[in-house]
């Protein structure tokens, strides 16, 4: 089946670029849009917005009644869910399927898999994948057992979490007790499933991942990305290739990544996440991401896929037209996040109104953004204003083209980060290349007094 | 804004070996500048034309509607599937013309099979309907207008 209709459950820059790809596909567009973004780029854009319900997520792009139902209603083939929200959500893929659309996405069961992240560590232990220590909990006492046996520091994480999201560090037992409940708390308000569990935290580690596509029988991967800079989990830089990875360390990660989706007889686009000891040769599965990733530009750039598009494909039941052979990346990208938060105000959000937005063009430069000057910024949602692609030959070039790009970049109305990424490109550790998830946390101070 | 960064890549590439520093383009959808920058990079800049509330939120129904003195309008509290009676071929809940009360069912909206009562949540008569039977309605849409009582 052909898609001629497609309703997209999202909002910000990933709308626009799933719009995109369907425009080029001639596949009509439906947004289901709440109520703050009804006056969106992505809203006038598409070809017919439905309001789905209040500002709140919950009352909207949460809904996964409301979203199976607006594209039930207006006579969508396909929902594409983009990122974040309801994704990897299988009671959304289920509606969709109840109301005769197809899901754009994982398959039910695969969603259930990787969106309760300790039965995916326990796939990856089956297919032979290493993981580190770690034990599900569901009491203080159970807690205090387990931590006994992993260590300090370790890290609590929701088992239906993800993207970052719903993690705590633990650098003593004591702060355990405080720690458990309230992690049990948010991981029960966040993503409606109180259900914990402690790993071991490897500190210095990189935070390697592998791309993924599928189409339930060939599987095959397109690199790998670097989103090693990261603050408080949330990633702030990628890139691919990930810079002075041994070849051999290199070639198992992607082996690992195809042997887990070979597990799950994979379909659809995912991603495969590790954690990367470079100085020991040694790496770990951290876990699975069923959807597009925000970072996927940077190996679009690279291979000159269009991810989008192969997902699509695969959506619509068509086999996988890819073979490994046909992938080659050359050069090296890097994505930088604008965020709409001020880092000088410990990365405070700064919602509000884009005044003025200029931006960055020209050969090897791509910036997917759904903002433009008099751009609304609403509170409700994350703080991704526009993310900064460069491509360049190598990977010297790649940070002068991004200093050049960042250079012509001005956002106005709003505080943005944009001196923070120009602080970590002028940095001669990252220039170096290589650093780990724990890299930012340290560096920060003394760059933040650069510019001050 | 209509144009993919494809088209803006392709756009700089002509206008960099042109002897142009400057590119303005406004149509009635959307604005971009292209200039060259002083590093030899370029910058871009889009605003787009429509002013606010005007074709998104007409392609998402009426939400915005001037009510006469003394009317009020009942809105859709969810997308859903708008019936206006309790199953098909059974009598409408109202029609133009009907009194009813805060707690008087007008119509059901369906979202995921569940069938959810809409309460007019006024009491007076029912002068318009807005809606056709089996059409999708926005969340805060408005169904139905109500002249109301004493009014």
């Amino acid at each position: 089946m052909r898609f001629r209709r497609v309703l997209i459950a999202n909002r910000g820059e990933i709308a626009l670029r799933v719009m995109r790809t369907c425009e080029a596909l001639g596949i009509e567009t439906v947004l289901a849009a709440s109520e703050a973004d009804l006056d969106s780029v992505p809203a006038r854009r598409a070809d017919r917005v439905i309001r789905i319900g209040k500002a709140p997520p919950a009352q909207s792009y949460l809904d996964w009644r409301a979203i199976a139902t607006a594209a039930a209603g207006c006579g969508a083939d396909a929902v594409h869910p983009g990122y974040g929200f309801l994704s990897e959500n299988a009671l959304l893929a289920r509606a969709c399927r109840d109301v005769g659309v197809v899901f754009i996405g994982a398959s039910e069961e695969q969603l259930g898999l990787s969106g309760d992240k300790w039965r995916a560590r326990e796939t990856a232990v089956a297919a032979g994948l290493p993981v580190v220590p770690g034990a599900t909990v569901s009491t203080l006492a159970e807690a205090e057992r387990a931590l006994e046996r992993i260590g300090c520091p370790a890290l609590v994480k929701a088992v239906g979490g993800g993207g970052g999201r719903g993690m705590k560090r633990i650098d003593a037992p004591e702060q355990l007790a405080a720690t458990i409940e309230l992690a049990i708390a948010e991981a029960q308000a966040a993503f409606g499933d109180p259900r914990v569990y402690i790993e071991r935290l490897v500190t210095g580690g990189r935070h390697i991942e592998v791309q993924l596509i599928g189409d339930g029988e060939l599987l095959v991967h397109a690199g790998e990305r670097d989103c090693s800079v990261q603050r408080r989990y949330q990633k702030l830089i990628e890139e691919t290739p990930a810079p002075h990875l041994k070849d051999g360390l290199r070639a198992k990660l992607h082996a690992a990544a195809l042997a887990f989706g070979k597990a799950l007889a994979y379909r659809g686009l995912g991603t495969v996440e590790f954690l990367v000891d470079d100085t020991r040769d040694e790496f770990f599965f951290l876990e699975m991401n069923a959807r597009i990733q925000v970072e996927h530009p940077v190996t679009e750039a690279v291979t000159g896929l269009d991810l989008v598009r192969e997902q699509i494909a695969v959506a619509e039941g068509r086999p996988l037209a890819l073979r490994q052979d046909d992938i080659h990346a050359h050069g090296h990208a890097i994505e930088l996040r604008l965020n709409a938060e001020d880092p000088l105000e410990d990365f405070r959000p700064s919602p509000g109104r884009i005044t003025r937005a200029v931006l960055p063009a020209g050969p090897g430069i791509r910036v997917d953004t759904h903002i433009g000057s008099g751009a609304a910024v609403p509170p409700f949602y994350d703080s991704l204003l526009a993310k900064l692609i460069v491509h360049a030959a190598d990977r010297t070039q790649t940070i002068a083209l991004a200093k050049a790009a960042l250079a012509n970049t001005r956002i106005e109305g709003v505080a943005t980060n944009v001196a923070m990424h120009q602080a970590v490109l002028a940095d001669p550790t990252f220039v170096a290349g290589g650093v780990g998830t724990d890299w930012f946390a340290h560096a920060w101070p003394t760059l933040k007094s650069q510019f001050e | 804004m209509n144009l993919t960064h494809d088209d803006v890549r392709e756009i700089v590439g002509l206008l960099d070996a042109s002897h142009f520093d400057e590119l303005k383009i406004e149509t009635a959808r959307f604005k971009l500048t292209l200039k060259r920058a002083g590093d030899g990079g370029w910058t871009q800049e889009s605003a787009s034309a429509a002013p606010a509330a005007s074709d998104a939120a007409a392609k998402s129904g009426r939400t915005e509607v001037a009510l006469a003195p003394g009317t009020a309008a009942i809105r859709a509290p969810m997308v859903g599937t708008f019936y206006r009676a309790p199953k098909p071929g059974a009598e409408p809940f109202v029609e133009v013309g009907s009194k009813v009360g805060p707690d008087t069912v007008v119509a059901i909206l369906e979202a995921m099979k569940l069938m959810n009562a809409v309460p007019a949540g006024t009491r007076g008569t029912v002068t318009e309907i807005l809606i056709q039977n089996g059409e999708l309605a926005d969340q805060d849409r408005i169904l139905m207008i109500v002249a109301l009582d004493g009014a």
